[in-house]
């Protein structure tokens, strides 16, 4: 059951702000668009199964197109052949979108110190929530989305406007 | 048993490519053969249609780079998988300039094999169908398995080496 | 009799000019399971030529082996096909011993068994729950990656890892199998073939899936053969070639189990295979924890093989083991082997050159999935776009085995 924002409660009405209701509106229903690569996919299989089930968070409907997707999760290792199609595949999604990071080799690389894998994902799009492992238990996505479920409760409903956000996409080269 | 199949190859060789075979052994369970590199083709050809022999599946094929010998070799496995046989077949290449005729004529398997081959040392096969890179990046100017290459990713600045070096 | 010629050729079916389209499946597709791009040149719904791109997750196995002591290469292993974890590491394992020469007791190999055609049983659940997917049966999928949850937790017990295992040493296990481990053990044995066979009469005799599945994507053997299959997909196209037969390694010559084999090499043959041989691992693991001899459960391998805590902390000798194996400063003989195990995919093979140093001079993985996943283009060609999904998911194509 999902918990109700504080707020002033009367004979048939509910009175709180605009902010938290959309809030909770919005965390309990992320579209993620899975970028599985490799064994962290398989990982996340087991989280959309029977046992550990992702949609009891709202994640019912995995969306493959990136402009219906809210919630971006690279789970596996990147090469430097995907680099280009990741970045395409963020800067395709449409504002708000949140990014997770699964693993360590999206996270950073992992144990592959090699010349054709990408040291992390944040070299090419900005990230919000890392999980690390390798690969991470089922219980660590959960906690993963869990994260990014109370970012986007609290952060404001117009970050695509503030300047903070603009500076960090600046940086990224991400118009 | 293992040791026949080495003779056997070996007298069936000799029928028709006296003077290719360099050197001849049995590691560990494999026979191994070494061959001069000019004829290996028609040698794999031959090897595959000859009643006796009939390797008539390769197993895989690849690469080993030698810096101080300054050569590069050529491994080839191939298997009869009626009689159970295998042969490991290698030959030397100069570094500088390592050539050899395709086996896709032979084996269509050898497609993509002579292509990671070409990736990672730089073998140039000749009569290839499609000789390009499959699995680094299409404008990789160097070849990555040959021992002068560096493993690590040369842009990361945040690792500490002075412990455990690179 | 001219005028008849003629009016032949006026009717005759004239070529038109055909626009050919082309469609772009990948590398991020929902269905592709795995990153590889193929471009399809396509008329209409037919495809007509399809071009594979490879190489999105190469992560450079076989030079990053060049730099880690043997010990430590396990680890890599692993992540080739990473649906059946176990059997890349016994694989691996097994090279070793066989260059060092080292004898391993029967009880090992016994347990080895065990692990192997469980990991086995694991990778053919995925395949045949995504070819179930792949055909709109969402059912299958749920039921079988439920039961790879019991599989998981066996592999927890054992190792402590659910995926990416790193099970087993160069010369055994590190511990017996804990009671707990055969308790989770004989609780899958009981329970799976429920679902097996309930997965099984989904499918199996459903019209709809036969009608998707027969037909499509067919290879004959001797095409097969050319290309190098090896594994389910051979056995679907009709040559009996199984490396446990074959050369047998880790006891397998004393089990008894029979080979399924296809006729036509079509996604229903494979299905059909995998199914078989999933029956057929199933009885393997009860023939051996029927025979399961006694015996330690490692061999006797000192310079790969930790020493145990007390002797470290008690005996010098075992301590000065002990730092050399963890710093990879052990003598290794020099030598080229090659060593074949039968995956899940077919036969994988590992190529070592040792030069006596501590890590290897090369390492040469021959991995099954790169070596029939050429033989693609040359299966879709004349079929519909689904068909040719169908076809990329029944072939069992793991991203990470095919770039390594």
């Amino acid at each position: 059951m999902v918990q109700a924002p504080e707020g002033v409660e009367g004979a048939g009405f509910f009175a709180t702000s605009l902010e938290k209701v959309v809030g909770m509106a919005r965390k309990n229903s992320i579209w993620p668009l899975p970028f599985a690569t490799s064994c962290c996919g398989i990982e996340f299989m087991a989280t959309m199964g029977a046992h550990y089930d992702l949609a009891r968070f709202g994640s019912e409907r995995l969306s493959f197109s990136p402009r219906q997707a809210d919630l971006l999760m690279v789970m596996g290792t990147i090469a430097k052949k995907m680099g280009p199609v990741l970045r395409q595949v963020y800067e395709q999604m449409a504002e708000p979108r949140w990014v997770l990071s699964v693993g360590a080799c999206a996270s950073s690389g992992g144990i592959f110190d090699t010349y054709s894998v990408l040291q992390g994902i944040d070299r090419i799009i900005p990230v919000d929530v890392y999980v690390p492992g390798c690969p991470p238990r089922p219980e660590q996505i959960i906690d993963g989305v869990m994260k990014i479920q109370r970012l986007v409760e609290t952060e404001s409903l117009r970050r695509r406007d503030s300047a903070e956000y603009k500076a960090m996409l600046n940086q990224y080269g991400i118009e | 048993m293992e040791g026949t199949g080495l003779e056997k190859t070996i007298g069936v060789l000799n029928e028709k490519f006296e003077g290719e075979v360099l050197h001849a052994a049995m590691l560990y369970d494999f026979p191994t053969i070494t061959l001069k590199k000019d004829k290996i083709i028609e040698i794999i050809k031959f090897l595959k249609e000859h009643p006796d022999t009939h390797y008539h599946y390769l197993t895989t094929l690849c690469g080993i780079h030698f810096p101080e010998l300054n050569q590069i070799a050529i491994m080839y496995q191939l298997h009869n998988m009626v009689s159970g046989e295998r042969v490991r077949l290698k030959i030397y290449l100069p570094a500088e300039k390592p050539e050899v005729p395709t086996l896709t004529t032979v084996f269509a398997g050898a497609n993509w094999m002579e292509r990671e081959t070409y990736d990672f040392f730089g073998v140039i096969f000749t009569g290839h169908p499609d000789l390009r890179r499959i699995l680094n990046v299409e404008d990789m100017i160097m070849f990555p398995l040959r021992k002068e290459f560096p493993l690590e990713d040369q842009v990361r600045d945040d690792k500490n080496d002075t412990m455990f070096g690179r | 009799m001219e005028e008849v010629k003629q009016a032949d050729q006026a009717y005759h079916y004239q070529e038109e000019e055909k626009q050919y389209s082309y469609l772009n499946l990948g590398p991020t597709h929902p269905a592709t399971h795995g990153i590889f791009q193929n471009v399809l040149k396509m008329d209409g719904e037919i495809i007509v030529d399809a071009e594979p791109t490879i190489g999105y997750i190469h992560r450079a196995f076989e030079k990053l082996s060049e730099r880690r002591p043997f010990n430590q290469i396990t680890p890599i292993t692993d992540r080739m096909n990473y649906c059946s974890a176990p059997i890349n590491n016994m694989g691996w394992h097994m090279t070793v011993e066989k260059l060092i020469q080292a004898e391993i007791p029967k009880r090992v190999q016994y347990m080895r068994v065990i692990i192997m055609e469980l990991a086995r049983i694991t990778d053919h659940l995925i395949c045949n729950a995504v070819i179930g997917v792949d055909t709109g049966a969402l059912t299958g999928f749920v039921y079988l990656f439920q039961q790879r949850e019991l599989a998981y937790e066996i592999y927890e017990e054992i190792c402590g890892a659910r995926l990416t295992s790193n099970i087993g040493r160069i010369g055994g296990f590190e511990r017996d199998f804990s009671p707990k481990a055969w308790e989770k053990i004989h609780r899958f044995l009981k329970e799976f073939p429920k679902v097996l066979k309930e997965f099984e009469s989904l499918l199996e005799r459903n019209r709809i899936f036969m009608d998707r599945t027969i037909g499509v994507g067919g290879i004959t053997g001797e095409r097969a053969l050319e290309y190098s299959f090896s594994g389910p997909n051979l056995r679907a196209a009709g040559v009996d070639y199984d490396v446990r037969v074959a050369k047998p390694y880790s006891s397998y010559e004393d089990f008894d189990f029979t080979i399924p084999i296809g006729t036509n090499g079509d996604v229903y043959d494979r299905f059909m295979v995998r199914q078989g041989e999933m029956w057929q691992s199933l009885s393997i693991i009860e023939q051996a924890i029927k025979n399961l001899p006694d015996g330690p459960f490692h061999g006797k391998v000192p310079d790969f093989y930790l020493p145990p805590k007390e002797e470290v902390y008690n005996n010098m000798e075992a301590l000065i083991y002990h730092f050399k194996i963890v710093m990879g400063e052990t003598d290794v003989p020099k030598g080229e082997v090659y060593h074949c195990v039968e995956g899940g995919n077919g036969e994988l093979g590992f190529y070592l050159i040792s030069d006596g140093g501590r890590t290897p001079y090369r390492l040469h993985m021959r991995r099954p999935c790169f070596i029939y996943y050429q033989a693609y283009p040359e299966m879709i060609k004349g079929s519909m776009l689904s068909d040719a999904i169908l076809t990329m998911s029944s072939m069992n194509v793991i991203a990470g085995e095919l770039d390594a």
